[in-house]
């Protein structure tokens, strides 16, 4: 059937140094399986290259994944040049491997959820269908 | 609606990517900007990849818009992946390939999943290709799903079509079969380095040696090799560019490039009179239980498809003359 429906699309990266992608590949599959459209973009990216694919591709959600430790400084950047590009209409998730005490500091940087180690993939989907709702 | 279209003319970028979600989604309205771009269309290029998964149609794709990039074309992508028929759900992995254009303005990729759509393509690349005609895209590749033997849709939408052939395929009678083999205007022989290359090639060439090949145009055969050889690869990609412009002048010079624009708007003219009438008729039947009720009929014998298919029409075509005529 043709009728009109919004789907959900996803973008999701790997910032900066870190060719670990197994679990980024993981949770693509997971997202595909859970019905929304994932664009899969890979690993060494440059902020400025994840959120010009972001805008390109219309997505409703950016999910970022970095095991080098440098998300401190690699997951605000993408939230704050997508403000700067007036798209912080599409909301920013992370994951990794993330101390506790860096929580807070992503929180007030924009980033809508993080996931750490031991985060099972259908609490990450449920978190993405209460949370992120197609834009427009 | 039709602010979206404008801002798409004005090259924005967030208003293009919209207005393809839009058409995707099957938003009500969406055509309202479509008819106002529709009359400034026809300007861009339209290169078409196709061939099997894993055959290279990324990453020579991304090649050709470095080939592009460097003869001052702007370039618009739309890749296509398939959607699981299972979930709904879809992995878009074209761009994996396609990093490094991602900052660069004058490129634009947008990937698409085929959403049930069955030709190799998704309904959205129809309309995507007018929306990166109007942001100013003077070359648009539209890469397809990868394709089997019968995904041929890309012929209604392209200039030129590329086929991307592998060696270990098969043998000498998948070269005759019809359909993919059919549509190429360039074929592409990618790991041309892997063992059975050479046999490809010599199976491709007789394979079109046999053709008529009416208008006059044979379609080359290019061996790509090495793609950890990024030297030699791009070599081999822009010469592959230079074909692509030797078709393009062969339609322009016959002048027969309008029979590619006549595929264009066959197809175009179906899909919109389907949006028109076809859709319309099938979400009501939908919405008012008659659907469920005739695959029930179906499913204990009680009718037939086209006894049914026959009671909508005598209903509803009835409704629609006197309604809309």
């Amino acid at each position: 059937m043709n009728m009109s429906s919004r789907k959900i699309r996803i973008l999701l990266a790997k910032p900066g140094l870190d060719g670990h992608d197994r679990g980024a590949k993981v949770l693509a599959r997971s997202f595909r399986d859970a019905g929304f459209e994932v664009i899969y973009t890979g690993c060494h990216q440059t902020p400025e290259q994840i959120v010009s694919a972001a805008m390109q591709e219309d997505v409703d959600l950016v999910g970022l994944s970095c095991l080098s430790g440098a998300h401190t400084y690699l997951y605000p950047k993408v939230a704050e040049l997508l403000k700067e590009n007036g798209a912080d209409d599409i909301s920013v998730i992370g994951g990794g491997i993330i101390p506790d005490k860096d929580f807070q500091p992503l929180y007030d940087a924009g980033l809508k959820a993080l996931f750490t180690p031991g985060t099972t993939l259908e609490s990450i989907n449920s978190w993405i269908r209460d949370n992120i709702k197609p834009r427009g | 609606m039709k602010e979206l279209g404008q801002k798409a003319m004005k090259g924005d970028i967030r208003a293009a990517s919209r207005l393809i979600r839009n058409i995707e989604d099957n938003i009500p309205d969406t055509n309202v900007a479509i008819k106002h771009i529709f009359p400034h269309t026809g300007k861009a290029r339209v290169v078409g990849i196709t061939g099997a998964p894993g055959a290279g149609k990324s990453t020579i794709t991304d090649e050709l818009i470095m080939a592009m990039r460097n003869m001052n074309k702007t370039v618009g992508v739309l890749a296509v992946d398939p959607t699981s028929p299972f979930t709904g759900g879809a992995l878009l992995g074209d761009r994996v390939r396609m990093l490094r254009h991602a900052e660069d303005p004058a490129v634009f990729i947008r990937s698409l999943a085929t959403r049930g759509a069955m030709g190799g393509l998704s309904k959205a690349v129809g309309d995507g290709i007018h929306i990166l005609d109007v942001m100013g895209k003077e070359i648009i590749i539209v890469e397809t799903v990868g394709v089997g033997q019968q995904e041929v849709d890309i012929i209604n939408h392209a200039h030129t079509v590329i086929v991307v052939l592998v060696p270990g395929m098969g043998d000498d009678v998948q070269a005759i079969k019809a359909g993919l083999m059919e549509i190429a205007d360039i074929f592409v022989i990618n790991k041309a380095d892997r063992e059975g290359a050479k046999q490809l090639y010599k199976e491709t060439k007789n394979m079109i040696s046999m053709g008529k090949w009416e208008s006059g145009w044979v379609p080359p055969v290019m061996m790509i090799e090495n793609v950890m050889e990024p030297h030699s690869f791009a070599k081999s990609v822009c010469d592959l560019c230079e074909k692509i412009d030797e078709h393009y002048k062969f339609l322009v010079d016959k002048n027969i490039l309008a029979d590619r624009a006549y595929r264009k708007v066959m197809t175009e003219m179906n899909d919109a009179l389907r949006f028109a009438i076809l859709e319309p008729i099938v979400e009501k039947l939908v919405s008012s239980g008659d659907f469920d009720e005739m695959i029930r009929q179906l499913l204990n014998k009680e009718s037939d498809p086209y006894t049914l298919a026959e009671n909508v029409a005598k209903k509803y075509m009835n409704d629609y003359c006197k309604t809309n005529m």
